[in-house]
C-alpha cells in the first residue's frame, strides 16, 4: 500500500517537472486579464528616484520652458505612453512651455496621441482650465534623423537640426520658440526612451557637455542601467517601466492607466514565483529520491 | 463602421493570430507574422526615403543646384555629395564584382561612430562611474546612507577583482571574488526581474487592447 502510494506521488512531482509550458501560458493570461476588470489601486510608496523626477517639474516656475524628447515606437507603449500622459498632465497644470522633438520617426506621433488623450481629459474635467495652445503653451518639432548628432547640434543651435516644427512653420515665427536658441534656454529635459538614442545618448551628448538638467522614463529593461546615473547626478530622476510610470501617477495624485495596470503586474509575478518555487520544490524532490 | 473601428478589429485579429504560436505554430501565426515583417519593412523605406534621404540629401542638393544655376555660386551644400558617394558605394553590395567598395562605407560609419564614442562614453560611463564610487565610508549622523556607500565601495572592489585573472582566486584574494560574484549575481538578478516586468507590461498592454478597445469589456 506504501509502496503505491509512493509511486502515486513520484508520478505527481513528474508530472509538475515535465507540466506542458501552455498551461502555464493559461495561468499567466489569467493573472494577467482578471485583474484589468477590477479597479483596484495598489498602494505604493513613491520611490526617491521617481520623487526626483517629481520635484524637478514640480520646482519649475510657471512659464518655464521644457523640452520632452520622444524616444520611442508603439512597440513600448503599455510602459511609456502613461508616463507621456502624466508628464504632459504635471507641465500643463503648471503652466509649464513644452517643446516636443523625437529621435525615434514615430515618438513625435506618440506625443500627439498622448495630448489628444489629455486635452480631452481637460475638457472633460475641468472645463474652468483652458486647453492649451499650439505654438503658445506647447509645439511638437517633430523627428529628424542624426541621433546623437541632433542632440549634439541642438546644443549650440535648435535651427541646425530643426529649422521648421512638424507642421513645416519655421521656428522663427513661432511665439513659444522666441528667444528659444538651444538648451541654454531651456529649464529642463525630459526623455521618454526605450533604447537607441534615447537617456543614455542624452547623458553623453547633452547633460556631460552642456551641463543640462535631465529626468527619463525609460523601460523597465533600460532602468537599471539608468539607475547609476541618478547615482552620480547626471540624470535627476527616472521613472523605470511600469511600476516608475505608477508612482509618478501616485505622486501627481491622480491615477492613471500605470497604476490599474500594476495590479495586472502584480499578480503575474506573484504567479510566475509560485511556479517558480513548485518546480524548484519538484526539483529538489525528486532529486532527492534519485540519490 | 468607421475606419477605427475596422483597424482595431484588424489590429485584434493579428493579435490573436500571433498569440496562436503559443498553442503551435499554424497558418494563421505565419500570416501575421508575415504581414508584420513585410509592413515594417515597407514603413521603414518610405520613411527612410521621406525623412533621411529628401531633406538630408535631395533637397540640400537641391538648394546647391539653385544656388549655381541661378546666381553663379558653389555653396557649402554640395558637401552632402560626399554622403552620397557613400551611399550609392553600401548600394554596390548588390553587385558581387564590386561589393567591396561597400567596405568604405562601413569603415566611414565605424571609423566616425568611435571617434564619436569614444571621449563621450568614457567620460559619462568610464570617468564620472568611478568618480561616483569614491565615496566616503562613514557619513556622520546618518546611517543609512554610510551603510549605502558601503555596499557601493565594497561592491565595486569586489566586482573588479572577479575580473582579475592574473592572480588565483584563493585565500582573501578568492573570498573577495566571490563576495564580486554575490554583487554580480544580485545584479542579474535584478536586470532579470525588470526584464520581466518589461515583458508583461508589453501583455497587459495587448490583453488591455483585446478586452477594452475591441471587446468594450473594460471601460
Amino acid at each position: 500500500m506504501d509502496e503505491m502510494t509512493n509511486r502515486e506521488k513520484k508520478t505527481l512531482w513528474e508530472n509538475l517537472l515535465s507540466i506542458d509550458r501552455r498551461i502555464i501560458f493559461i495561468f499567466i493570461a489569467i493573472a494577467i486579464s482578471l485583474p484589468l476588470f477590477f479597479k483596484t489601486s495598489l498602494k505604493m510608496p513613491v520611490s526617491p528616484v521617481v520623487q526626483g523626477v517629481y520635484n524637478a517639474i514640480e520646482s519649475l516656475p510657471a512659464g518655464s520652458k521644457v523640452l520632452i524628447s520622444f524616444d520611442f515606437d508603439p512597440g513600448s507603449m503599455p510602459e511609456l505612453q502613461p508616463m507621456a500622459e502624466s508628464f504632459f498632465r504635471h507641465c500643463f497644470r503648471n503652466n509649464l512651455k513644452v517643446i516636443i522633438m523625437g529621435l525615434w520617426p514615430q515618438g513625435p506621433i506618440q506625443a500627439n496621441i498622448a495630448l489628444d488623450k489629455v486635452f480631452r481629459e481637460l475638457k472633460e474635467e475641468e472645463k474652468a482650465v483652458k486647453v492649451p495652445q499650439y505654438g503658445i503653451d506647447y509645439v511638437n518639432l517633430g523627428f529628424t534623423a542624426g541621433n546623437e548628432v541632433v542632440i549634439d547640434r541642438m546644443g549650440h543651435d535648435f535651427q541646425e537640426s530643426y529649422p521648421a516644427d512638424a507642421r513645416g512653420t519655421p521656428l522663427s515665427e513661432i511665439p513659444l520658440m522666441q528667444g528659444v536658441r538651444n538648451y541654454d534656454n531651456v529649464d529642463l529635459i525630459i526623455n521618454l526612451s526605450a533604447g537607441y538614442p534615447g537617456t543614455q545618448e542624452w547623458v553623453q551628448y547633452a547633460v556631460d557637455v552642456f551641463h543640462v538638467k535631465l529626468v527619463a522614463g525609460n523601460t523597465a529593461v533600460q532602468a537599471p542601467s539608468m539607475y547609476p546615473y541618478v547615482q552620480t547626478g547626471q540624470l535627476t530622476g527616472v521613472l523605470g517601466g511600469m511600476k516608475g510610470g505608477a508612482e509618478y501617477e501616485l505622486a501627481l495624485n491622480r491615477p492613471a492607466k500605470a497604476v490599474s495596470y500594476m495590479f495586472s503586474q502584480a499578480v503575474a509575478h506573484v504567479v510566475i514565483c509560485l511556479f517558480i518555487i513548485i518546480g524548484n520544490i519538484a526539483f529538489f524532490t525528486m532529486r532527492k529520491r534519485k540519490t | 463602421m468607421n475606419g477605427e473601428i475596422i483597424g482595431v478589429w484588424i489590429g485584434a485579429i493579428l493579435t490573436l493570430g500571433i498569440f496562436s504560436f503559443l498553442y503551435k505554430d499554424n497558418p494563421f501565426y505565419k500570416f501575421s507574422e508575415a504581414l508584420f515583417v513585410g509592413i515594417s519593412a515597407g514603413y521603414w523605406f518610405v520613411v527612410t526615403f521621406w525623412q533621411y534621404f529628401i531633406p538630408k540629401f535631395w533637397d540640400n542638393l537641391s538648394l546647391s543646384f539653385h544656388e549655381l544655376v541661378v546666381n553663379g555660386r558653389i555653396d557649402y551644400h554640395w558637401i552632402y555629395l560626399i554622403g552620397g558617394f557613400f551611399g550609392v558605394l553600401m548600394l554596390l553590395r548588390l553587385v558581387p564584382k564590386i561589393g567591396w567598395l561597400s567596405r568604405w562605407s562601413l569603415a566611414f560609419i565605424v571609423g566616425t561612430t568611435a571617434g564619436l564614442q569614444f571621449t563621450r562614453y568614457l567620460e559619462s560611463n568610464g570617468i564620472r562611474q568611478v568618480v561616483g564610487t569614491i565615496k566616503p565610508l562613514v557619513v556622520g549622523g546618518n546611517l543609512g546612507t554610510s551603510f549605502g556607500n558601503i555596499i557601493i565601495v565594497v561592491g565595486t572592489f569586489c566586482g573588479l577583482i572577479y575580473f582579475f585573472f592574473s592572480k588565483e582566486h584563493k585565500g582573501a584574494f578568492g573570498g573577495a571574488a566571490r563576495v564580486g560574484v554575490w554583487f554580480l549575481m544580485i545584479n542579474f538578478g535584478a536586470m532579470f526581474g525588470y526584464t520581466v516586468m518589461s515583458r508583461m507590461s508589453l501583455l497587459i498592454g495587448r490583453m488591455d487592447y483585446l478586452f477594452a478597445d475591441w471587446l468594450k469589456l473594460i471601460k
